[in-house]
């Protein structure tokens, strides 16, 4: 029995809890599980969109800690945006946007736009197709996984996918990826579970013949991908057109076509929603990301290749967000930037900056909580060439959290596509627990200290946390986990915990404190 | 029955089946075999575009041995280069219309003629494929173009591109150490991974980490060299500057960090003393003397070579057999290339029975390649004409995802280094219609653009068949010539009824065949032409012709 069929199963016994008999609807924070079942049964038709930023997008110019400005000044100070340039965003005065961003920080006044503060993943990888794969497989820094967390979770949906699709039910491709091409993210344990298209016009009619048994060979096995391939292009290709064809008005809002890459492909998205095709989630891409050179224009800052292109994904996410109202889909499409990695606090003398470790990611839709989760970066008073972001939030909290609050994925099911367990966000809205706010309110009221700090041979954690998971972790300036203190459940109360300086390297450190979805991270020193 | 049913059979039969496939036990002796048709155009194929009918047939004469030693002779001379083709569309006022643009003063760069400039190397390059002999050179210089990636878009300046492409050709059949020094202080690359812009004040690490990462040691299982010996080679590799006037680099002292640079375990801890002056440019010899003494170098690039040229599917039995022993041949060649070549077409393993027909053709492999099957005819005069046929072409394969002269990012085409689909990626929804539709095109009205058309015409293949009377002979050789694995029953009598036109009796082709070799005119050339374009159509368009 696939899953969804099982909620549908089930769902009416939950009729039988007493608050529902007493005709209480289910209301925030009742019985979270009991919510999400419900909306699972009629929001079969939910989208997710990604954007791929590729390339490493440099998130301190893009989300910019403006209490921070002293140490960006230090740090980077030839492609600084200047402070009174920076973009401010309603409740949050010390945070704001590039100058570029526009049309997102439109979107985040009106909560349909959310950040993330400092995404990433213990012991980054600096490599571009390697930090890639991570991010598409969800595998952890040191393990390589032939699957993506896309492709398992639409294999936990679509068991058995391809045999036996496109069928009745199912007439559609699972997943589109629209001008971007990230085959390992659409990998199943078994099939690759999307289809890429350039545009619905391309198909042409072919006949292909009754196939021969492929042969146990090599080339057998690269015969009936082919022919699956094949086979499946030719039943989706009409979905497609159809759908495509079926929309006749969109928003006026969008630029003129072949001016804004990313738009224009966001526009095509939107229309094969609204047109009726029930593919799961949309792909697409932004490229040029990789600012090693040239980032800004000399002098000017807030112009040049890295202005360039917030501005198309500004501009893009906002033009297609206002048309899903206009077309009347808001409710059903929620979207989600990502990119391989952050950039290096300090900048290089090409005024670029060399690969990081963590970065901003976006969320945006009408059912979000908005706001900004997290806090701003801590930046060191002298920042090296070595210093790079904490991770603030694994990025697959952050995948684990969009699937069991937006897809309705059981916790169970989650583990098995995660591969691991990771910590609660709250990101969709209406979904489950706690506000946003809530969680940042609890996570700055995390105590957590160590002294003496700076540390020379030796010193202590001290923390107070809240009954639950527990997790004390330390990492050096590269971002790299060295060691974990803690990991497990604790009572509520005060721990203290003794840290030894074994042969550390001198430099900004980070210990991180998790407590169930909280937070806290704070620079630890190590001086000799 | 499904693919997955196929295997239960055999395994019931007690064939044995390991992941996904049987498994290849052959290694590097020598080959001594069948040498046929498909042996032939295995060779031609993995080597060239597409196997030409009549390249098939002088090989058919030679050992493999000899085959593979005429093949890894690559011409002394290098092809004249790209030309002003352009000039009816924007006058040039630096070269004639006809002469090449290479040499051209980059004082005088004009940003629209460099474009056009660009557009010509492309449509040159595309040409050269085209038009290539039986050697490996073409093949040879597209490996490179992807192992050292550049992107035109980035570079910029054509005479640039073209002097990057023209040092990797010179060089695709040289020394790998040469090839990767001259790269590293070549003007396209210094301006690609900023390298120019790398100073002892900020090291900038863009190129340090992909020498290491992608041209040389790579990420195998041992290749555990660290983040620190991605800064401290970028120290090394500061201060090469670019002369704008001769596209040459040169070396800027003051630029250079010349404090010492420490290297890991993985280096043998190797310390490359910081140096002075103009003997800062010495580091960089020390630095590639420590990454080729590395075992991993021979290794990655010998997986490399495997996964461009046999099959993407390395499993410890082929690491054992090919990319080790071969690697061994790498290291005492000192990394001559030529000898790594040799041995790899001349081995059993390259032309195991279970290894034929296993790479998805490159979308290059599929247009360039279906045109010198067909052998169309592309003007060599105008000269405009001619370089917009080639051009045509370049677009072609840049839809299916191939843009010569931009790779989509420093590590390549994703189809040599994305696991684990790798070669499979070249095929997805979008890319398998644009393939389809060109085989169409060229087989109807032909493909147009840009004021170009190319038409196919099968009948001069099919003439040189004695036999081509007999459907059943015809379809075969179809198959024998143009196909990568044998086509079952089914897809034979598919392929068949397009001659018959939906009749069963063999007769009709027969007669109409004999029909026009009797009396060749407009209404017998017809009747035969049409069957064959539909045959030859649906013969490109089945699955089994994106094999190679």
């Amino acid at each position: 029995m696939k899953r969804r069929d099982f909620i549908k199963t089930t769902a009416p016994a939950a009729v039988m809890v007493p608050s529902l008999v007493n005709g209480i609807s289910f209301a925030a924070g009742t019985n979270p599980w009991l919510e999400a079942l419900a909306q699972s049964a009629q929001d079969t038709d939910r989208v997710l969109v990604l954007i791929f930023l590729s390339g490493g997008n440099d998130g301190l110019n893009t989300v910019i800690p403006k209490d921070q400005y002293s140490q960006l000044a230090a740090a980077r100070s030839n492609v600084l945006i200047p402070e009174n340039q920076v973009l401010a965003l309603n409740g949050y005065p010390n945070t704001g946007f590039h100058p570029s961003m526009t049309g997102m920080r439109d979107l985040f006044n009106q909560g349909k736009l959310q950040v993330i503060q400092s995404v990433g993943y213990p012991q980054p990888n600096f490599s571009h197709f390697r930090s890639t794969d991570i991010y598409t497989s969800a595998s952890d820094s040191d393990q390589v996984l032939s699957s993506g967390w896309v492709g398992r979770y639409l294999e936990t949906e679509y068991p058995g996918f391809p045999t036996g699709y496109p069928n009745a039910n199912n007439p559609d491709p699972l997943a589109v990826q629209l001008g971007a091409n990230l085959p390992l993210l659409f990998q199943g344990p078994a099939a690759q579970m999307s289809m890429t298209v350039s545009s619905p016009a391309i198909f042409d009619q072919w006949v292909t013949g009754t196939p021969d048994p492929a042969p146990n060979t090599p080339a057998g096995d690269e015969l009936t991908y082919i022919r699956n391939i094949s086979a499946q292009t030719q039943q989706y290709a009409q979905r497609l057109i159809q759908a495509y064809l079926n929309v006749s008005s969109q928003s006026p809002g969008y630029p003129a076509a072949g001016t804004n890459y990313l738009a224009d492909v966001l526009k095509l998205i939107a229309r094969l929603i609204k047109g009726g095709l029930q593919s799961r989630i949309y792909l697409c891409g932004l490229y040029g990301f990789d600012t090693h050179a040239t980032q800004v224009v000399s002098g000017q800052t807030t112009t040049g290749v890295h202005a360039n292109l917030l501005q198309m994904l500004s501009q893009g996410m906002k033009a297609f967000q206002d048309d899903l109202q206009y077309l009347g889909i808001e409710d059903r499409v929620l979207g989600m930037t990502f990119s391989e990695f952050g950039r290096r606090v300090k900048s290089n003398a090409s005024t670029g900056t060399d690969h990081g470790a963590a970065g901003p990611m976006f969320v945006f839709g009408k059912k979000i909580h908005g706001g900004v989760l997290g806090t701003n970066p801590t930046l060191p008073a002298n920042a090296t060439d070595n210093d790079n972001l904490p991770m603030q939030y694994d990025f697959r909290s952050v995948y684990a959290s969009v699937l069991k609050d937006w897809f309705c994925v059981p916790e169970n099911v989650l583990q098995n596509i995660m591969l691991q367990n990771f910590q609660y966000l709250p990101i969709v809205n209406p979904a489950c627990i706690t506000s946003i706010q809530e969680v940042n309110t609890l996570s700055e009221a995390l105590i957590l200290k160590a002294y003496p700090n700076p540390m020379v041979a030796s010193c202590y954690a001290e923390y107070e946390v809240p009954a639950g998971h527990v997790r004390l972790d330390l990492y050096d300036p590269l971002g790299r986990l060295m060691k974990t203190f803690v990991n497990q459940y604790q009572q509520a109360g005060t721990y203290k915990v003794w840290i030894e300086n074994e042969n550390y390297p001198i430099g900004n450190y980070h210990l991180r404190l998790q407590s169930g979805p909280l937070q806290k991270t704070t620079i630890l020193v190590v001086a000799r | 029955m499904n693919r997955k049913d196929f295997f239960a059979v055999l395994a019931h039969k007690g064939i044995r089946r390991e992941e996904g496939s049987v498994k290849l036990l052959s290694g590097l002796d020598p080959y001594t075999g069948t040498w046929d048709t498909p042996q032939i155009a295995h060779l031609l194929r993995r080597t060239g575009f597409g196997a030409k009918k009549a390249d098939i047939e002088q090989l058919r004469s030679l050992t493999p041995a000899q085959a593979v030693n005429l093949i890894l002779t690559v011409p002394g001379s290098q092809p004249s280069p790209p030309v002003n083709n352009y000039n009816a569309t924007l006058n040039d006022p630096n070269v004639p219309a006809g002469q090449t643009w290479v040499n051209d003063s980059v004082t005088n760069f004009n940003p629209l003629i460099n474009n056009l400039r660009v557009d010509s190397f492309r449509s040159w390059w595309v040409g050269l494929m085209l038009n290539s002999g039986i050697n490996i050179r073409e093949k040879l210089t597209l490996f490179w173009h992807n192992h050292f990636a550049t992107e035109a878009n980035v570079v910029g300046l054509a005479q640039g591109i073209y002097k990057h492409h023209a040092m990797l050709r010179a060089n695709s059949m040289g020394n790998f150490k040469n090839l990767t020094k001259l790269v590293t202080v070549d003007a396209a690359m210094l301006r690609y991974l900023n390298g120019e812009l790398n100073s002892a004040l900020a090291p900038d690490e863009n190129y340090s980490r992909e020498l290491q990462e992608l041209f040389t040691v790579g990420k195998g299982p041992d290749a555990l060299w660290t983040e620190n010996d991605v800064k401290e080679a970028a120290k090394v590799l500061t201060g090469y500057r670019i002369n704008l006037l001769t596209l040459n680099y040169y070396f800027d002292a003051a630029q250079h960090h010349t404090g010492t640079k420490t290297f890991s375990a993985f280096y043998n801890n190797t310390v490359i003393p910081g140096q002075t002056g103009q003997n800062g440019q010495l580091e960089l010899d020390a630095l590639l003397n420590m990454i080729f003494d590395t075992d991993e170098v021979a290794k990655h690039l010998c997986r490399q070579l495997y996964r461009f040229f046999v099959y993407y599917k390395i499993d410890a039995t082929v690491e054992a057999n090919v990319i080790t022993p071969l690697a061994d041949v790498f290291r005492q060649a000192n990394y001559d290339i030529l000898p790594v070549l040799d041995k790899l077409f001349k081995s059993q393993h390259f032309y195991d029975t279970l290894q034929l027909g296993c790479v998805i053709k490159n979308p290059l492999d599929y247009v360039i390649g279906a045109c010198r099957e067909f052998d169309v005819s592309i003007p060599s005069a105008p000269l405009a004409s001619q370089y917009s046929h080639w051009n045509l072409l370049y677009s072609q394969a840049s839809f299916m995802n191939m843009n010569i002269g931009d790779p989509p990012v420093v590590s390549g085409w994703p189809a040599y280094y994305q696991q684990p689909m790798y070669h499979e990626i070249w095929i997805d929804s979008d890319t398998i219609s644009k393939r389809v539709g060109m085989a169409d095109a060229i087989l109807s009205n032909g493909l147009t653009g840009g004021g170009a058309t190319i038409l196919a015409d099968p009948l001069p293949f099919v003439s040189s068949f004695q036999d081509a009377a007999d459907p059943n002979a015809l379809v075969s050789h179809a198959i024998e010539y143009m196909y990568g694995i044998d086509a079952g029953p089914n897809t034979r009598a598919f392929l068949k009824s397009y001659l018959l036109s939906g009749q069963t009796d063999d007769i009709y082709w027969t007669d109409a065949w004999i029909d026009y070799v009797q009396n060749p005119n407009q209404t017998t050339l017809n009747i035969v032409q049409t069957r064959l374009k539909a045959m030859f159509k649906a013969l490109m368009q089945q699955p089994e012709y994106h094999l190679s």
